[in-house]
């Protein structure tokens, strides 16, 4: 069991390590950076992470991600929650083939779509808004989404639904307070995997918007090319795009490790 | 099982919506622009195949098809099987399961460009802590902006740091969902460790792998973010893959029809083959 457990340990170590040198980076000055080698921060600086606090063209970059994310994961979530229950319960015409062409919008090359999108967004109207970037996220997250409630609903008995049923229960206040609170641990688990591929994606965030929903992944971009070398800031910048996600996996870690079996994913 | 209900549609409608309004119209301006030429001023003229036929023949397109292929192909024979290595000596309960759980998910949720800008500061030649390290301390001559194989290795250990967790958090999820009965069968029977492994973990991780699988092909055949950021598609065009390639076209070059031909053969390819790897690994359950 000891010697077992080595191979995680390395792994792990084989993680953090271009993390760690992400945030020492970020603790360091411009100068220290250039001059050569070191470990460990030597001047110890927080100035890279008062910069961007104050600078709000920095600041409102995380604001905007987040905005659009949240949108996103409750859009997604809330159409899928029906979709999915259709898909478990019920055979329609045409069920199969329209959940195959679902996942396919999981394998279409964002880069596919970049232009297209632009063009499509500008001519509704709402180019450059955080709603834009939510929407057009949902191409890939609301397949997802069905996805993975399908594969925990599966797991619920139907006996569940007709015992309601026959207890007088209307669809909608079965489905609010005896369906969805069942599944929690699904709807955790899916809202999750929309946020993570919504907070990670750069090319449609970064082609939909231009000054008003300007995501920290672009702003960063801009930075990393006009300012030249400031590669402290920049491994600021980073450092705090991590955060979100490690405290959205800390609510979830549970979930997480029950999810994955129940549901498909 | 199920029961028949039209009325179940209603329930899909949103979803339905949603998707097709971002699928459909984008897919057909994307097919629009395939069959067509156009010298700006949104002035069309009729072009038919002529634009999949220069793709299919071109030179060009089948290097990125290739170095895809190969980038996906490298991935997956990495990625699989050290995932399930990891996932086999995890813990299976107390303290460590969810420290594992988090630290190891930690890689996917972190921002694409991120990832690359984060690769990029950690193999910078001299102030990299790994460039630093192979260059100072081993002797060996690292730098991925001269040297194309150094470029590839960067990009599939990028990749490998990024990914593997995904197939660990999959195989793990399929690995607790064994009840110690079995196990405690086998060791009645006496079963080596490998027996154990074949007869009993991988059966039992099948599903999750084959969704594993998937997911890898489909992502890592699409990626894009993270090989530009770190590599920007060189030095030269050694790691240019598809992705990079098709935005190249289409958004530096703004050659609009080749683009969009390029486009859709790439979404056939994708298609095609993760349908086949979706056959071949679930034919065994219909038999």
């Amino acid at each position: 069991m000891q010697k077992r457990s080595i191979i995680p340990i390395v792994y792990i170590l084989f993680l953090m390590l271009p993390i760690y040198w992400l945030v020492a980076m970020s603790f360091k000055t411009t100068n220290e950076i250039l001059s050569g080698f070191s470990l460990f921060p030597q001047t110890f600086t927080l100035e890279n992470y008062v910069t961007i606090f104050t600078d709000p063209s920095w600041y409102w970059g995380y604001i905007n991600s987040i905005i659009y994310v949240s949108i996103n994961t409750v859009i997604s979530v809330a159409v899928a929650l029906p979709a999915a229950y259709a898909f478990s319960r019920y055979r329609f015409l045409g069920d199969k083939q329209l959940f195959f062409w679902l996942l396919t919008n999981r394998m279409a090359p964002a880069a596919v779509f970049a232009l297209p999108f632009f063009q499509l967004y500008s001519a509704v109207g709402i180019f450059d808004t955080h709603l834009a970037v939510a929407l057009a996220h949902c191409l890939f997250n609301i397949p997802l989404a069905v996805w993975i409630l399908e594969g925990f609903m599966g797991g619920i008995p139907k006996e569940l639904d007709e015992t309601a049923y026959v207890d007088g229960y209307s669809f909608p206040r079965f489905f609010g307070t005896i369906f969805i609170p069942s599944i929690k641990a699904g709807v955790g688990v899916a809202a999750f995997f929309c946020f993570m591929f919504s907070w990670v994606e750069l090319l449609l965030a970064k082609t939909l918007t231009a000054v008003a929903a300007k995501p920290i992944a672009a702003t960063m971009t801009k930075t990393a090319s006009s300012a030249g070398y400031e590669l402290g800031l920049l491994a600021a910048a980073g450092t705090l795009t991590i955060i979100p996600g490690a405290i959205v996996i800390w609510f979830v870690r549970n979930y997480i490790a029950k999810g994955f079996a129940m549901g498909r994913v | 099982m199920k029961t028949e209900n039209q009325k179940a549609w209603f329930f899909v409608l949103p979803v339905l919506v949603l998707v097709a309004f971002n699928a459909l119209i984008p897919m057909m301006t994307v097919v629009n622009y395939s069959v067509q030429e156009t010298f700006g001023d949104n002035v069309f003229f009729w072009q038919g195949l002529d634009w999949f036929e220069q793709i299919l023949r071109s030179e060009r397109f089948h290097a990125a098809l290739g170095r895809q292929f190969l980038f996906t192909f490298l991935i997956l024979i990495i990625e699989v099987p050290l995932g399930i290595i990891i996932a086999l000596s995890m813990p299976r309960k107390g303290f460590w399961v969810p420290v594992c759980l988090v630290t190891m998910a930690l890689p996917m949720l972190i921002p694409w460009n991120v990832v690359g800008a984060m690769w990029n500061i950690f193999t910078l030649p001299d102030i990299g802590l790994l460039g630093y390290f192979l260059n100072h301390v081993l002797g060996i001559s690292y730098d991925m902006t001269q040297n194309p194989l150094a470029a590839w290795v960067t990009i599939v250990t990028m990749d490998v740091w990024h990914w593997t967790s995904l197939v660990v958090l999959l195989s793990y999820a399929g690995l607790v969902s064994i009840p110690d009965a079995y196990y405690q069968a086998a060791k009645i029977d006496g079963a080596s460790n490998w027996a154990v492994f074949r007869f009993i973990q991988l059966p039992k991780m099948k599903t999750v792998l084959t969704i594993a699988i998937l997911l890898r092909f489909m992502d890592s055949f699409n990626i894009y973010t993270e090989p530009f950021v770190l590599t920007g598609g060189g030095p030269g065009n050694s790691t240019t893959l598809l992705s990079i390639d098709l935005v190249k076209i289409a958004l530096g070059q703004f050659d609009l029809g080749p683009a969009a031909a390029m486009s859709l053969i790439y979404f056939a390819i994708t298609l095609l083959v993760s349908w086949l790897f979706y056959t071949l690994m679930t034919k065994d359950d219909l038999n």
